[in-house]
């Protein structure tokens, strides 16, 4: 951040302006980013300073949070993803084989267009990504009231047939988004799925993420992670995908409980170490009656007061 | 400001002291407003004389303590206002943490700071208090089953009384301040944790309802 200033006499470089704005805008809670960006321009007050942080913060901050746009023929949706990205503006839909092309500020799709035979992955791979992703979807439309999921190869796409590892990323995001609440949430998964060819195995690794911001005369965020890490046998498309998607809804599931169980022992337990709700004596404070805590005859006496009764 | 103030409600409560500096770089003409607009976690120094811990706050003066909180440290600043009343600021820091204060050991980071400012006026027998109360907490736990969970905040509030002298100013104050505190705590955990846990089962609804006890706190 920037260095201590003399009084109004040093001038923030334009280099400094965007990296305060880009700061501001990257650590916007879920589906805030609009409501920071236009109080980060009413801020800085100037333009191209804000264009120029603008450019390299969306991008960043789409991609973190996973954001769901649809295509101009509503043929689908695409996730602006690090995983489902081709080029800076162009993400892929593997479902629907089509390419997007996206405006990261305005956050939404300008165009599309298919996408090419080098951007997909071979037919073998993609029996076991397809069924995977059949998977998912029925999970998370069992598991999430508005979730979104996608299935990305990440690596060994050309792979034409067994004898070489593969890697797949499952990626689940839902959003709630209740600005007149004051309240919006979201919950994050991403799934690193390797196929090991010589070990004929697969290994998962989770990483879960969820955050909530209730903003009613307040600001109040809650910011949790959780890794874990799985396995199972590498075994023919579709069994493969009803064995990974039990292990994505297993520790999901898990950790959802293991959510309700940190608030459950706030009130008791990690809140009550911050403040008790009454004394440890049970009463209220006997502010009438001080005299009992030596503490003040100390004042008094430094100050010379007559006592407070 | 207007601008200013919405970006400090938005922007992860953890990150409140970053925010403000950026915040006073941009905007250094409105420095003494944001200053005193926007609340920040307070900082302890020692007294080498007497070994007493105090509070930093841009009102200097005066130090003493009060345990309350099972540790924690609190200091009183007063001084004198221009109509005639004074004004009084309490401030109140705890660190929870498994290495500081918290005594049943479950946090891995935990922190509760709380500023009360009464501006006080008598008038005869009656003073009116004005109370602007603001806490700013921060909780995190960290295991290994369940990964960093941390819940941060901050909530002020107003409320303004007219009371007798006859108890005494400090006897007052203090009530006034404890009831203000009673209800942010409250506030905090059943509002506005409360929140947040009902937008996380909102995102995934808990399938298991048979595990769970009613989320009651």
């Amino acid at each position: 951040m920037s260095d201590e200033e003399e009084s109004g006499e040093t001038q923030l470089t334009d280099k400094e302006k965007i990296e305060i704005a880009k700061w501001f805008l990257l650590n916007s809670p879920v589906g805030e980013i609009q409501y920071v960006a236009k109080d980060v321009r009413a801020v800085l007050k100037d333009e191209r300073v804000y264009r120029i942080a603008a450019a390299e913060a969306f991008p960043l901050y789409n991609k973190s949070h996973m954001i769901c746009l649809e295509f101009p023929d509503r043929s689908g949706e695409v996730l602006v993803t690090s995983f489902s990205e081709i080029d800076k503006d162009e993400y892929i839909d593997p479902r629907t084989t089509q390419v997007a092309i996206v405006d990261h500020v305005k956050q939404v799709c300008t165009d599309a267009r298919p996408a090419n035979d080098d951007e997909l992955p071979s037919s073998y791979i993609e029996e076991y990504r397809c069924a995977l992703d059949a998977e998912v979807i029925k999970y998370v439309s069992e598991a999430y009231p508005k979730g979104i999921c996608c299935v990305y190869c990440t690596n060994g796409k050309d792979v034409e047939e067994p004898g070489s590892d593969f890697e797949f990323v499952v990626v689940i995001s839902a959003a709630r988004l209740s600005p007149q609440n004051f309240c919006n949430g979201s919950w994050r998964s991403i799934w690193n799925v390797e196929f090991k060819d010589d070990l004929q195995l697969v290994e998962v690794r989770g990483k879960l993420q969820v955050g909530a911001h209730y903003f009613e005369e307040g600001n109040v965020q809650l910011d949790a992670k959780h890794e874990c890490r799985d396995s199972t046998m590498f075994q023919p498309p579709d069994d493969c995908a009803v064995s990974l998607t039990n292990i994505i809804r297993h520790h999901e599931t898990e950790y959802l409980n293991s959510l309700q169980t940190s608030y459950l022992k706030l009130p008791d337990t990690t809140f009550k170490d911050l403040r008790r709700k009454l004394p440890v004596t049970r009463t209220l404070f006997p502010w009438h009656n001080t005299m009992q805590f030596s503490l003040t005859r100390d004042i008094q006496k430094n100050l010379g007061l007559e006592s407070s009764e | 400001m207007e601008a200013a103030m919405g970006l400090m409600r938005r922007i992860p409560p953890k990150q409140s002291e970053t925010a403000l500096s950026a915040l006073l770089s941009l905007l250094p003409q409105h420095s003494s407003d944001l200053l005193s607009q926007v609340d920040q976690p307070l900082q302890v120094l020692c007294d080498a004389e007497c070994g007493k811990e105090f509070i930093l706050c841009e009102y200097n003066r005066d130090a003493d303590s009060y345990r309350y909180y099972e540790g924690g440290v609190s200091s009183v600043y007063m001084w004198e206002d221009e109509n005639e009343g004074f004004v009084a600021c309490f401030l109140i820091k705890k660190d929870g943490s498994m290495s500081g204060h918290g005594r049943r050991g479950y946090l891995q980071e935990g922190a509760w700071d709380a500023i009360h400012v009464i501006e006080v006026r008598q008038e005869e027998e009656i003073a009116h208090y004005s109370l602007t109360s603001t806490v700013m907490l921060s909780l995190t736990t960290n295991d290994e089953s369940s990964g960093t969970f941390n819940l941060s905040g901050s909530i002020r509030r107003q409320m303004n009384m007219d009371l007798p002298v006859s108890e005494g100013h400090l006897c007052n104050m203090g009530r006034m301040i404890e009831e203000m505190e009673s209800k942010l705590r409250n506030s905090l955990d059943q509002v506005y944790f409360g929140k947040t846990k009902e937008m996380v089962c909102t995102l995934r609804p808990p399938s298991e309802l048979v595990q769970m006890k009613l989320p009651d706190s």
